[in-house]
């Protein structure tokens, strides 16, 4: 049993590309429930391309109003490059490629006739690393406002700035010197001065990919509230390594595995009652 | 001759003196039963002997270099005749000078005075009988602390710390001579700008309007009067430095955001070196063109509208300048736009900002530190630039703006002042060297400034 302790690595990775191998079709079909009652977004037959490469395979899934989405799997399963698929920040990559079909409100997001600068306003994105500019405080949460024009004036400016500290739990930490640059905050309040930016621009889906794994336990717990939070207003898809934060943070988790959807369902019944094996093995730590 | 081959010498023996002490620290570590029971590495300790054995050597090559030319011309000195000895001490040297141009088989004046002979003959004896003597002293200095090292070595000595501390010791002195020659070349250009000042008041210098540096020989030559009023010089100088900034920076900096943001990774890596190429054509080439094509270009050009333009302008020099320049700001720019994190970037993209928002607005700010400093150097290139301006921007000292007029700048003046023959004593040439300096203190208050700028913004990113 020591060789678990090395997972994907060395021998045991060898095993599990054989099991996939044996694998029929059937098997890594998505089982579940991956589709909701009046989603936000629809996803379909989701193929993304790395060059030659396949990275997620026919993937299809529903992400749900006011409700958060967790994304697990082990790493380089596909989970972020899914969820960079949700704000087509897949674009920036030269080599990828997007096939299928992702609906935000009945839209397809793909479709040559829409722009990805409003695209991208309605889904925002939090990544792992705080990434604050190198701005003051101020400056990175009227970044957005200011680059869409959504303000008229500074006097509502300042108030879409209040607010978005206030929704992300640092207005108290920073109001005194909002004046001072982003990035001499620590970890945490960075982490959060980036959700802060990200909900100024009043988004519908909110995407985190991994946004707490650079931060301190207590940080981390004062993200996780701020999720919890932010559910009532957004819809937020967030990917993690850490299956705890999944079963605290969200309503729904899906499991990803080497580029397919293995399972979807609600969190509870993931954690406690998982339907596929590969998902089993996941989530009781014999591998991943 | 021994003493031209003392170098090679000193490099044999360390060489040797390396083999021997690696060879005797194996031996000890093989009595001691095994390597791991020496303190450190044979190579250590061979390092340790030939560093014991060359450096000593090595100094008194190099004390010997510094004080040769005294030593001797003294002991020389010393042997003359009574007559030649109570010469005044400026005929004395010439004296002297004669002396060594015909022991060296120079071009003498002639007049073969037999004392002067003599002396010459005696020169070479001196010569030849102390470097044969240094030589000797020489490899005795690199045998005895060699073979005295040789004798230290057993496995507990800390060889190894004691290179370190060699090593270090070599580096500081790397380090000191580098510092030296800056603080000799300073106090030089000083030294000979108080004797300008001597004879032009500081004030006259700095804030006088009028530049013409001659200086009489006669009381009643026509036109005897200089005047050394440097600012029309330094004017010039900033208006060229401005024409090729504004040339420069603009271009430089938007090509630096394409190759750095837009360029494809194989278009990149052609065009980045084709535009260093520029940075390596010799200014020389430059000044041609900018006095041979562009300069009168831009004269007719005026011509068809109208305007008086003097055939060797700022504009023209002040153009070329800024293409020379280009690359200055436009590589460096570059490489620190590229090292902006991605991060960013995507912040920035994820936010709905289009890529040209992104760069404006995060990329550029991040990069600010990186893109003063380019700008900053580009800059003290163009206020030392000399050759583009001897040849195009003209001689005429006019205190004028106009960049269709001729202006001059420092380095013109600079090189007109100290081409051709020249009296060391005169205000005509020390103006050289005022102007040097001042032009020295405007680098340094620059490269102050940009010091500041880099260090309040660098910790803006990690």
């Amino acid at each position: 049993m020591t060789e678990q302790t090395f997972p994907l690595y060395g021998g045991k990775a060898a095993s599990l590309q054989e099991r996939l191998g044996d694998a029929s079709p059937q098997e890594r079909k998505t089982v579940g429930t991956p589709f909701v009652d009046d989603p936000r977004m629809t996803c379909r037959e989701v193929d993304v391309f790395y060059g030659g490469k396949q990275a997620i395979s026919k993937v299809s899934i529903d992400i749900g109003r006011n409700q958060v989405l967790a994304m697990i799997g082990p790493s380089g399963c596909g989970k972020s490059t899914f969820l960079r698929c949700l704000n087509r920040m897949n674009d920036t990559v030269g080599a990828c490629r997007v096939e299928g079909e992702i609906r935000l409100d009945g839209i397809n997001i793909y479709d040559p006739t829409v722009d990805v600068v409003p695209l991208r306003a309605r889904v925002g994105m939090v990544f792992q690393k705080p990434n604050p500019f190198p701005k003051s405080i101020y400056d990175n949460v009227a970044y957005g406002p200011r680059i869409h024009g959504l303000t008229k004036d500074k006097n509502e400016l300042d108030e879409i700035v209040e607010t978005s500290l206030h929704k992300a739990g640092l207005w108290e930490e920073v109001k005194d010197r909002l004046r001072e640059p982003g990035t001499g905050l620590s970890g945490g309040q960075q982490q959060r001065l980036c959700i802060a930016r990200a909900i100024a621009v009043s988004p519908e889906v909110i995407l985190m990919d991994e946004p707490c794994s650079a931060l301190d336990p207590i940080a981390t717990a004062k993200v996780e509230e701020l999720i919890a939070e932010l559910r009532t207003q957004y819809s937020i898809v967030i990917v993690t390594h850490a299956m705890q934060q999944a079963s605290r943070v969200s309503q729904r988790t899906a499991y990803f595995h080497l580029g397919d959807l293995i399972e979807v369902g609600p969190t509870e019944r993931i954690f406690t009652n998982p339907r596929h094996k590969l998902t089993e093995d996941y989530i009781t730590g014999r591998f991943g | 001759m021994l003493y031209t081959s003392l170098l090679p010498i000193i490099l044999a023996l360390a060489v040797a003196s390396f083999f021997l002490g690696q060879r005797r620290a194996e031996r000890v570590a093989q009595a001691a039963g095994g390597l791991r029971q020496l303190h450190s590495l044979p190579s250590h300790y061979g390092v340790f002997v030939a560093l014991c054995c060359a450096l000593p050597g090595f100094v008194v090559f190099l004390v010997w270099m510094a004080c040769e030319e005294h030593v001797i011309t003294a002991m020389v000195a010393s042997g003359l005749p009574e007559a030649l000895r109570n010469l005044p001490a400026n005929e004395l040297s010439l004296v002297i000078n004669e002396i060594k141009n015909i022991a060296f088989g120079g071009f003498t004046a002639g007049g073969g005075n037999p004392a002067v002979e003599a002396a010459a003959s005696s020169y070479l004896d001196h010569l030849h009988g102390l470097r044969n003597i240094v030589v000797a002293v020489a490899v005795v200095t690199c045998l005895l602390p060699g073979w005295w090292a040789l004798g230290r070595i057993d496995k507990d000595l800390r060889a190894r710390n004691l290179v370190e501390g060699m090593a270090r010791v070599v580096l500081l002195g790397c380090a000191t001579v580098a510092v030296l020659t800056t603080v000799g070349i300073v106090l030089s250009v000083v030294f000979e700008a108080l004797r300008f000042f001597q004879s032009v008041s500081p004030s006259d210098f700095l804030f006088g309007l009028q530049w013409s540096p001659q200086i009489a020989m006669r009381a009643d030559q026509v036109g005897s009067s200089g005047a050394f009023g440097a600012v029309p010089v330094f004017v010039g100088t900033f208006l060229i430095a401005s024409i090729a900034m504004a040339v420069a920076i603009p271009v430089g900096l938007l090509s630096a955001i394409y190759l750095s943001e837009y360029a494809a990774p194989t278009l990149r890596s052609w065009a980045k070196p084709a535009l260093e190429i520029l940075a390596g054509i010799p200014t020389v080439v430059y000044g041609f063109f900018a006095a041979l094509t562009v300069a009168p270009a831009i004269r007719d050009l005026g011509a068809m509208l109208g305007l008086s333009v003097a055939s060797e302008s700022a504009l023209a020099a002040g153009l070329i300048m800024g293409v020379m320049i280009i690359p200055f700001v436009s590589s460096l720019s570059d490489d620190v736009i590229h090292a902006v994190p991605q991060s960013l970037r995507d912040g920035s993209l994820a936010m709905g900002a289009t890529r040209f928002e992104t760069i404006r607005h995060v990329v550029v700010p991040a990069a600010l530190p990186g893109i003063v400093g380019s700008i900053l150097l580009a800059i003290s290139r163009a206020v030392g630039e000399t050759m583009i301006v001897v040849m195009a921007a003209g001689l005429s000292a006019n205190l004028s703006v106009n960049p269709l007029a001729a202006v001059t700048t420092v380095t013109v003046q600079i090189v007109t002042l100290l081409v051709g023959d020249q009296e060391f004593d005169s205000p005509k040439t020390l103006a050289a060297f005022a102007l040097g300096l001042l032009l020295f203190f405007f680098t340094l208050i620059l490269n102050f400034i940009a010091l500041r700028v880099v260090r309040r913004y660098r910790e803006h990113y990690e």
